[in-house]
């Protein structure tokens, strides 16, 4: 069975709901048939108006979604097919859970039969399989979310839709539903399109992330991608955590370029920047600046040590280097790193490759 | 130890049962003489009128206290051949004070009711009687009216010897005990009051559901417009409640009369012609539109309470799992809305039940309700006692239909906001 690659398309959608302020400007998206897509951004970036249009709950002031190649923007939502799951979970409060999966198959008009046979299906799926006659009020909120996840998926639908389902969880049941939501999506193979602001939600989840800000669509790629290589400073800074370095290209060569800061220069990879005086800002993750790195790195330099914070399995050191008071490092808690204390200067080596010239800030 | 009791005991050694209800006690009353003043004002105001209500409503002494000595020698009468000598005399014994103090006139009209004809015979012995002689008193009192020899009359004034009667319960339902003692229904034409009865459970209805159609749309654009519309509507659905009842039932009168500007407009329309300007008050149409108009609020708070508790995401969720738009309503919205319909409703329909201004006012002869007849009895023949009748059965087709209501949707359901 062949994937289709743009299963799901957003064709320069733009979306306005006071004709002043566009939320969406000119997205461009294409979901591949069976991916597990993720809207990530930070509230207001329009991640969750792109699922209101998808779900046909909102209407594109300017372009086209496509499913499978039709149109959708004259569909009304009820005739889309595509499943949704939503914040609050809404599940119907005065139906047991039996009732709340059986809804879409009953007005799908399917026969009682083939409806007790799906509801089991679907629950034993979210291992909820004693629970048909409770009502959603006397379950936990993980297991109102698994229900919620069982009736967006009960009727088959092609297209799954998540908005920020986890939010109201607390932090251990968070992760569990993420791992168990993604054996779901590997197992049934169901394309889902999720929207969350919660990074590590997204990087654990997604075949591939959006990251929104501002109305638009930073980067489309994977989450190892996303982290390693982030295409601008939005994204590099949004996710995982960052140390920034701004200043002027001085010098660009053959995949290097030379960075002047107001103290002192670093060599960095040339990312966003083209040409000899350029504003940029130059992105390292804290773990892969090193304490006295025993390998020859091309970037060295001297900090004073002016915060250790103990974090059990690693510490993160808080240091003065070049000028910028808030560089951070991640230091892996071993008993080779005895010299980190208060005040001290150390040694500190990165590789220029690991230290992207992205655009300014 | 306290194993021996099973007793849990403090640190103190005080069993734990007690400590807890000294340690609360405080508090009990504490809560109790914050509610002691509404405790009293209700059993004042409320508790207290309904009881002299219901004492009033079943109240017959009257009877009974005006011929002390003719009950008790009546005690051992059978009923079916005439009275002995001794009931006779003991009869005249009574009328005989009350003719002396000049109420014998009450009892005159209290004995008609019971037997038609009674009054004249009664006129006509309290003439005679001052020259009875000592003695044989039966002879007397039968040769004053032959009538006396008839044991219908007798019968009658037994009839009224206990001090307490349903009779002004069965009067409410336009029936009566006959001479027999058997309940039957009044003449045809005299039966008005179950009439009322079915046009007050009538209009209620009516009103209920009128308002329930106009309520509901009213509240779900309340619960559903932003903010600062919703409140703008609010004021307008409150507004006629700051305004007095009065003033709004004379606004109707002004718009529903022949020559009122409704009519005017159908007119000016073309709907109507001039000369044929239809009735729109001093019927039930009147008393429909103003009572529709004045509940309204009763229906649409309790409704908008409850919407505002709906979140809309219930709706896309039953669109997105392919519901239409009407099945999603009718399957998941209308459901949950029905605690505030059931206690619009209840409101509404137990207010409207009791309404009496507005029916006064423009219901007219063919508008109006049992609470204008209850009114009418209160003020004009003064038979207070029938009118308290009539109210306490109000009263308790209220409680009956609240019952049934909690039988059918449970009064923990209803939800007033």
């Amino acid at each position: 069975m062949s994937k289709k690659a743009d299963f799901v398309k957003f064709d320069k959608v733009d979306k306005s709901y006071d004709g002043k302020v566009l939320v969406v400007k000119d997205l461009n998206l294409d979901i591949e048939e069976g991916e597990f897509v993720t809207m990530l951004g930070p509230s207001g970036s329009g991640k969750t108006t792109c699922l209101m249009m998808l779900a046909g709950f909102e209407t594109p002031t300017n372009g086209e979604i496509f499913l499978d190649n039709n149109p959708i923007s004259n569909i009304p939502p009820h005739k889309r097919g595509i499943g949704m799951v939503f914040q609050n979970y809404a599940l119907f409060p005065h139906m047991t859970v039996f009732e709340n999966l059986a809804f879409p198959l009953k007005v799908r008009k399917m026969s009682q039969e083939d409806i007790e046979k799906k509801v089991d299906k679907a629950l034993s799926m979210v291992s909820l399989g004693g629970f048909a006659n409770r009502m959603p009020g006397q379950l936990s909120g993980g297991q109102q979310q698994r229900v919620a996840v069982a009736r967006a998926l009960v009727f088959d639908p092609a297209v799954v839709l998540m908005d920020e389902p986890l939010g109201a969880l607390d932090k251990n049941l968070r992760e569990s539903m993420q791992y168990e939501i993604k054996h779901i999506h590997e197992s049934i193979g169901v394309t889902v399109v999720y929207v969350t602001h919660d990074q590590g939600e997204a990087l654990t989840m997604s075949n591939r992330i959006a990251v929104f800000n501002d109305g638009k669509v930073q980067q489309l790629s994977s989450p190892d991608k996303l982290y390693e290589e982030p295409v601008n400073s939005f994204v590099a800074e949004f996710i995982g955590e960052n140390n920034t370095f701004g200043g002027e290209v001085s010098e660009i060569s053959n995949g290097t370029c030379k960075v002047k800061l107001e103290k002192g220069e670093i060599i960095a990879n040339p990312i966003s920047v083209k040409s000899v005086g350029e504003k940029t800002t130059v992105s390292i993750r804290p773990e892969r600046a090193l304490i006295n790195p025993k390998d020859k790195m091309d970037n060295n330099q001297k900090g004073k040590i002016e915060e250790v914070i103990y974090h059990g399995d690693h510490t993160r050191v808080r240091l003065n280097l070049l000028g910028n008071s808030e560089f951070i490092l991640k230091v892996p808690n071993s008993s080779q790193n005895l010299d980190i204390k208060l005040g001290n200067e150390i040694n500190i080596g990165w590789n220029s490759h690991d230290a992207r010239a992205l655009d300014p800030k | 130890m306290s194993s021996e009791t099973g007793k849990i005991l403090t640190t103190d050694g005080i069993p734990l049962e007690e400590s807890l209800k000294q340690a609360e006690k405080k508090n009990k009353i504490k809560a109790f003489l914050l509610v002691a003043p509404l405790l009293l004002f209700l059993i004042i105001t409320y508790m207290i009128p309904i009881g002299d209500m219901f004492s009033r409503s079943i109240d017959d002494k009257m009877v009974t206290n005006m011929l002390p000595k003719t009950y008790k020698a009546m005690e051992n009468w059978d009923g079916k051949e005439l009275p002995s000598e001794e009931v006779f005399e003991a009869f005249y014994l009574d009328y005989k004070i009350l003719v002396k103090n000049k109420t014998a006139g009450k009892l005159q009209t209290q004995l008609n009711y019971e037997k038609n004809g009674f009054k004249s015979v009664l006129k006509k012995l309290a003439r005679k009687q001052k020259k009875f002689e000592e003695g044989n008193y039966k002879e007397q009192i039968m040769k004053v009216h032959k009538r006396w020899r008839n044991v219908e009359y007798w019968r009658a004034i037994k009839r009224r010897a206990p001090s307490y009667t349903y009779s002004k319960y069965l009067k409410g339902v336009d029936m009566y005990s006959n001479e027999d003692g058997k309940i039957v229904q009044v003449s045809e034409d005299r039966r008005i009051h179950r009439i009322l009865w079915i046009r007050t459970v009538e209009v209620a209805f009516f009103v209920t559901l009128f308002c329930f159609l106009m309520a509901y749309p009213i509240a779900h654009l309340l619960a559903t417009l932003p903010m600062k519309y919703s409140n703008l509507l609010m004021i307008c659905v409150l507004l006629p409640f700051w305004t007095s009842l009065l003033v709004r039932t004379a606004s109707w009168m002004i718009l529903l009369q022949q020559q009122g500007i409704v009519n005017d407009f159908f007119v000016w329309t073309g709907l109507v012609a001039d000369d044929n300007r239809p009735e729109m008050m001093y019927n039930k149409t009147g008393t429909y539109v103003a009572m529709t108009q004045i509940l309204l609020p009763f229906m649409v708070l309790p409704l908008y309470s409850v919407m505002k508790t709906i979140s809309p995401s219930l709706m896309r969720a039953g669109k997105s799992l392919g519901a239409t738009p009407a099945v999603a309503f009718f399957k998941v919205y209308f459901p949950l809305t029905i605690p505030g319909i059931g206690a619009g409703c209840l409101l509404v329909f137990i207010l409207a039940i009791g309404y009496y201004i507005t029916p006064a006012l423009v219901g007219g002869a063919s508008g109006t309700l049992i609470s204008n007849q209850i009114a009418y009895h209160m003020k004009s023949t003064l038979d207070w006692s029938f009118a308290s009748a009539m109210g306490l059965m109000l009263l308790t087709g209220v409680l009956a239909i609240y019952w049934i209501y909690n039988k059918l949707v449970g009064v923990d359901n209803i939800k007033l906001g």
